[in-house]
């Protein structure tokens, strides 16, 4: 009986899903009153409606929102569709999703005053070939996010591209099941950031000019902890060289100029097939967590940290680091690729591939001293630790929704 | 046609009945129960008939002002608050908590500049209680001041708060309603609390039968009036209770900040106090901790509720003048507290 029941109730849903929606396409174009004209038509969407914006460029006051599930905004081009905000006026963002299964695609944001796109507690997210740009390039007086989900369940992230950000091009927090691919961050603090958030692949992006290309965070005191089970494999991180310039007292402010990949007290992160090229401080540095905290729930160290096989090209040569001309001639006129603080919780640390060369700085607790680092040659064992490729990224479902 | 258009010409002939039945009755006016239950989205304000006499203020029968211990600042706006609560329902006590209002109630919030005869009422916001949970909306006053038509994307009006500072004033649109009254994905009122409501109103609500009783813990909060004899920490925690916590909580807009500013929390980190930002970006201005002990000058908190300025400012929404005053009793907070050990 229990087993009829549930047939009953399946075959209901089928049907239920099967239904066609009665979706609409509204188009919004360019011109006098976009402001309320788009965000009329973002309120007044119903569930599976797609929002067409015109070719163009929209002057935007303030910060736009959308609060219904399944909408897609979709522009004629990331070139093509600009929601210009640089006269914007009010809001934290320029465009806040807060709703689930919204598909954002081929538009454009510039200058927007605080964040670019945020989209908070939005599970099942697709950004796709969007583009943010501030046109003044690197300035601390830009906004912190490009693109920003954040509590959410479900986020692809694909073809899209950001730079000038004052903190992280692209910044995945504080969520689950990730997809970072083909996108380009240039010019930000940070290109790629994955924080306090589980299951992310990053892959086939070009990360250039930023001040570190690919970061993976975990922090304390924050409602989602447990940052983990992230894969960085394909990315092109090149002549990441650009000063810091994100404003004192966000957490990437520490991130030294030059640093292509940067693993900070995460536990299970894979770095492999990447191509890094000229990241004068390191290619791939891998540390816990510098700051005193109090959070007793929260774990600082960088645990089964793997460096598989990956392309290190020039690098190393100009670290931004105390002492650096000193360490640079004692190896010899570059550091190793791989730079790591040494501070292991339970042997359970960093490991490299055979033949991966790589310095450490010798720490024992998480927030020593580095005037108390006794640098050496990396010395750690091979991978044991196994990855679950299939445990990583976005449901499938996303990618699928951008087929024609 | 589709079921979209098709409920509202259901909803628009709902109305259209209500209104002639009202209509040979001059006074008193009832507000329409119809329109704050049912109409999808009521295009006029006075579609609800919240008021006798609209320019005025004058509230309809079951219509209720009330003030709270210490307000929301909205750029220095005079703000009229009201409760509806149909014949026949009462609120009921939740003790130093929100009020719990039965489904057809409303909570209406008209906004205004000027005294006296140049009063201007700019727009009026609205929190009906429907079956399915509640709903805000936003209306603008015309210039006749006649009535407000409802503003779905918002809008901006130039005007002069009372301090004389020339403004482009926003009302916010229905999402950023949300923003600020939505906790855990539903939209909730965010004003009326036991511990912000008067005892002399309170009372008053149980004496005619609309509140079920009084409870320990409401009227606790301070009168915003007395700021500058009452102690700093006690008036600086109303104040970031009632200005920050619906959005800095746990299940609120700005979660993902880990800041809660709640009058309950007691967690000294939890409350900003030598916390490090998470996503402030140039909000951070250039400081290390949301606040510094003793030191008003190192704490980001503060800073951003003295800019003015979008991607600073805190909060984000319905402030484009900073409140000098919550910056005067938040700073003496900070100040009077103990350095760390």
């Amino acid at each position: 009986m229990t087993r009829l029941n549930l047939t009953c109730v399946a075959s209901a849903m089928a049907l239920l899903a099967a239904t066609p929606a009665l979706a609409e396409t509204i188009t919004v174009e360019a011109g006098e009153g976009a402001q309320e004209r788009l965000q009329e038509a973002l309120i007044l969407a119903g569930e599976g409606d797609e929002i067409v914006l015109g070719a163009g460029r929209f002057a935007l006051t303030d910060g736009l929102s959308l609060d219904v599930d399944g909408v897609t905004l979709r522009g004629a081009g990331m070139d093509e569709t600009v929601l210009d905000f640089t006269t914007q006026q009010g809001a934290g963002e320029g465009l806040l999703v807060t709703s689930d299964n919204v598909t954002l695609r081929d538009f454009a944001l510039e200058n927007p005053k605080g964040d670019g796109v945020k989209s908070k507690g939005a599970d099942m997210i697709v950004y796709s070939r969007i583009r943010v740009t501030w046109t003044n390039g690197p300035d601390p007086d830009n906004g912190a996010y490009g693109i920003y989900p954040v509590e959410s369940t479900g986020v692809l992230v694909t073809g899209s591209k950001v730079s000038g950000a004052s903190d992280a091009g692209i910044y995945v927090g504080q969520s689950r099941d990730i997809t970072v691919r083909n996108s380009i961050v240039e010019a930000n603090v940070a290109g790629i950031e994955i924080e306090n958030s589980r299951n992310a692949l990053v892959e086939n992006n070009i990360a250039t000019r930023n001040t570190g290309g690919l970061l993976v965070f975990d922090l304390p005191n924050l409602p989602v902890m447990g940052g983990g089970n992230v894969i960085l494999r394909q990315n092109l991180v090149v002549d990441n060289d650009t000063p810091n310039f994100a404003p004192p007292g966000n957490i990437v402010a520490g991130v030294r100029r030059g640093t292509g990949i940067l693993v900070m007290a995460n536990d299970s992160v894979l770095i492999e097939h990447n191509l890094l090229e000229n990241n004068p401080t390191a290619h791939v540095m891998v540390i816990a967590y510098t700051q005193p905290f109090d959070d007793a729930t929260y774990n600082p160290y960088a645990r089964n940290v793997v460096v598989g096989e990956n392309h290190f090209g020039r690098g190393g040569d100009d670290p931004q680091l105390d002492g650096g001309e000193m360490l640079v001639a004692a190896f010899g006129g570059a550091l190793p690729p791989v730079m790591w603080d040494g501070v292991v919780e339970d042997g359970n640390g960093l490991t490299v591939v055979d033949g991966v060369q790589g310095w450490t700085l010798n720490l024992t607790t998480p927030g020593q001293d580095l005037a108390t680092a006794k640098p050496a040659p990396l010395n750690v064992a091979e991978p044991s630790f196994v990855f679950d490729y299939d445990s990583v990224g976005a449901p499938a479902a996303l990618a699928a929704r951008l087929k024609p | 046609m589709n079921w979209r258009n098709a409920l509202v010409l259901v909803a628009a002939a709902a109305s259209l009945g209500a209104a002639a039945l009202a209509a040979p009755l001059r006074a008193p006016v009832m507000v329409d129960d119809v329109a704050v239950s049912e109409t999808r989205l009521p295009r006029k304000l006075s579609d609800f008939g919240f008021f006798s006499d609209p320019a005025a203020q004058v509230p309809a029968a079951n219509v209720t002002p009330y003030r709270l211990n210490v307000p929301l600042y909205s750029d220095g706006a005079d703000k009229l608050r009201f409760l509806y609560l149909p014949a026949g329902t009462q609120a009921r006590s939740m003790g130093e908590d929100l009020l719990d209002l039965p489904v057809g109630a409303a909570l209406i919030k008209t906004f205004a500049f000027g005294e006296g005869a140049d009063r201007r009422l700019v727009e009026t916001r609205v929190l009906l209680h429907r079956s399915d949970g509640w709903l805000a909306l936003p209306y603008r006053w015309n210039d006749d001041q006649t009535d407000a038509a409802l503003a779905v994307a918002g809008a901006r009006i130039d005007l002069a708060t009372p301090r004389g500072e020339a403004i482009s004033y926003r009302i916010p649109n229905k999402n950023q309603c949300k923003e600020c009254h939505g906790l855990n994905g539903a939209v909730v009122p965010i004003g009326p609390k036991g511990r912000n409501l008067s005892a002399d109103w309170l009372g008053h609500m149980v004496g005619a039968g609309k509140l079920d009783t009084m409870d320990d813990g409401m009227d606790t909060m301070p009168l915003w009036e007395s700021r500058d004899t009452m102690p700093a920490s006690q008036m600086a925690r109303a104040y970031l209770d009632v200005n920050c916590a619906h959005c800095h909580r746990p299940g609120a807009t700005a979660s993902n900040s880990g800041l809660d500013l709640r009058l309950e929390q007691r967690d000294a980190q939890a409350i900003g106090i030598m916390k490090r930002p998470v996503a402030a970006g140039r909000g951070s201005g250039n400081l290390l901790f949301d606040i510094v002990p003793g030191k008003p000058d190192q704490s980001i908190l503060l800073h951003r509720m003295a800019s003015p300025e979008p991607g600073v400012a805190m909060p984000e929404l319905g402030k484009a003048t900073v409140d000098q005053d919550g910056v005067d009793v938040v700073e003496r907070w900070i100040a009077e507290m103990k350095p760390a050990a």
